[in-house]
């Protein structure tokens, strides 16, 4: 009974945080980039003339695409229509199970996993999730029945499919050095100090592998260095038919995708939610100081590191999202296949001898 | 492969650029909300309905009519604004005036502000110097069709 409460309140607490702050992230990034260009940004919208810097934008953009007409057109297909922002919303969601948010919390007698779903594949599990989208995105431009919305789910269908093979060779090279794809046991093999005082996150193990992945996932995400899919500024996109809420979901399925490659980046590359000298009974720092703290501060502690790390990535995504100009289709799938892909295949050779001479 | 790779410094640089305007102006605007005053700000925007730029002095924005030393409209009539006028908003009617030094006076002097492209040629063209326009009036939108024709009793104000 106790075990599925407790099950029943880490699935609650983690949707709430994923949509929570996915919804915020839409205000982020009009603020970011607002102050990016010296402007001001999203501030005008209030409650009952409270305006906190606009931070109540989000929910007036969610009233206003709810109410919007939900708007099929005559000629679509009309089941594939409705499905298909459902898939990408929910693949893109289910995601954020296997994500570790902390360490165990032990509270009177229970040992509590901040983890919803402790599965040992976890990484593969986020992969084949992650490649589920490419069915929202093709079945969203198919079922529209506009040839101008099929062009744009087929490059996007191509763009994920060939960004999918460097995501998957780079991690490749993590899989050999963190011998796990669970990844509280990667998370955990990241605990560790290299040399005695370094803590062994990925990018110091793996720092090639990281740019191949920030890389590869920012292609996922479909954002403005790759966005061809969408193609904002012409008309060339797999959700030009929708409208309203389903356009909504769309957009949001784009958010919670920055913030699973957030989580991602952060989780494999950058020691999740390890504080740095960080044990169990508090902090041991390398030139001999001790700092014992009791186990609920440092398991606070790692939450808030995870987070921190969290947002820092999200900050560095709109940062690139509004910084850099679109690739070319051909240079996409140039940067994709003639670059990414023979670089992780270095990478994972390199690895290999490394490990052997080690 | 090599000419690709080297856009990647510009790249980099692009990123450093954009960086430094995200912290320069988060820096102004973190100093702003603790009521710390700087010379400068974190944003060019001027927050449009509450701060108001002043605006330039050879500015064109709603018309008004010049009155003689007694009251009445300068105008005489001449129908020199209504016939340069691109948008074919000025209407008047004329009224036999008494005074035959004036002659005429204009008993109906309507501008269409709905139809203005605010060119300002009806005040080239005016020989009385009658017409002016430097109301600094420049919000003129309505939510009725009407409200915008703007008759004697309105442009004399």
């Amino acid at each position: 009974m106790i075990e599925t409460l407790i099950v029943l309140v880490k699935i609650v607490c983690a949707l709430v945080w994923f949509l929570l702050i996915t919804l915020y992230l839409t205000w982020a990034e009009r603020k970011e980039s607002a102050l990016m260009q010296d402007r001001i940004g999203a501030n005008r919208a209030n409650f009952f003339g409270i305006r906190i810097i606009g931070l109540f934008q989000p929910f007036a953009d969610a009233i206003k695409m709810a109410f919007k007409e939900d708007f099929t057109p005559s000629f679509s297909r009309k089941f594939l229509h409705d499905l298909a922002p459902f898939l990408s919303f929910f693949f893109t969601g289910v995601t954020i199970a296997t994500i570790p948010f902390g360490d165990i919390l032990k509270i009177g007698g229970k040992e509590i996993k901040l983890q919803v779903l402790d599965i040992n594949v976890g990484l593969l599990f986020v992969l084949a999730m992650l490649s589920f989208t490419i069915y929202g995105v093709l079945l969203s431009g198919w079922a529209s029945n506009n040839r101008w919305t099929l062009i744009g789910g087929l490059r996007g269908a191509a763009q994920l499919i060939s960004y999918e093979v460097a995501l998957g060779l780079s991690l490749i090279g993590l899989v050999m050095v963190f011998p796990s794809l669970d990844f509280s046991a990667i998370v955990d093999f990241q605990g560790e100090l290299l040399f005695g005082w370094l803590p062994k996150w990925g990018i110091f193990l793996q720092p090639l592998g990281f740019l191949i992945f920030l890389f590869a996932t920012m292609a996922e995400s479909e954002r403005v260095p790759f966005d061809l899919p969408e193609g904002e500024s012409e008309i060339v996109g797999f959700f030009t038919e929708y409208g309203g809420m389903k356009w909504g979901m769309y957009m949001f399925t784009d958010f919670m995708k920055v913030l699973i490659i957030s989580c991602l980046l952060t989780t494999l590359f950058f020691g999740g939610y390890q504080v740095p000298w960080l044990y169990a009974d508090g902090f041991r720092f390398p030139w001999g100081g001790e700092w014992l703290l009791p186990h609920g501060i440092v398991v606070l502690f790692q939450v808030l590191m995870f987070n921190i790390k969290v947002f820092f990535f999200c900050w560095l995504q709109i940062l690139l999202r509004w910084t850099y100009p679109r690739f070319r289709y051909d240079q996409l799938m140039d940067f994709g296949w003639k670059l990414l892909i023979p670089l992780s295949l270095i990478n994972i050779v390199a690895t290999a001898i490394i490990m052997s001479i080690l | 492969m090599l000419k690709q790779l080297g856009y990647f410094i510009e790249i980099i640089r692009g990123g450093i650029i954009t960086t430094r305007h995200f912290s320069v102006n988060m820096f102004f605007h973190i100093l702003n909300l603790f009521h710390i005053k700087t010379k400068r700000k974190g944003a060019v925007t001027i927050q449009y309905p509450e701060v108001r730029q002043k605006i330039a002095e050879r500015h064109r924005s709603l018309h008004r009519l010049m009155k003689r030393e007694d009251g009445k409209p300068r105008c005489v009539v001449c129908m020199l604004c209504a016939t340069v006028c691109p948008s074919e908003c000025i209407f008047i009617e004329a009224e036999e005036d008494p005074d035959p030094e004036i002659q005429k006076y204009p008993a109906r002097f309507i501008i269409d502000i709905s139809r203005c492209c605010f060119c300002g040629f009806c005040v080239e063209a005016c020989p009385e110097d009658a017409l002016r326009m430097d109301t600094d009036e420049i919000e003129l939108a309505d939510y009725d069709r009407d409200n915008l024709v703007y008759n004697l009793e309105k442009l004399l104000k």
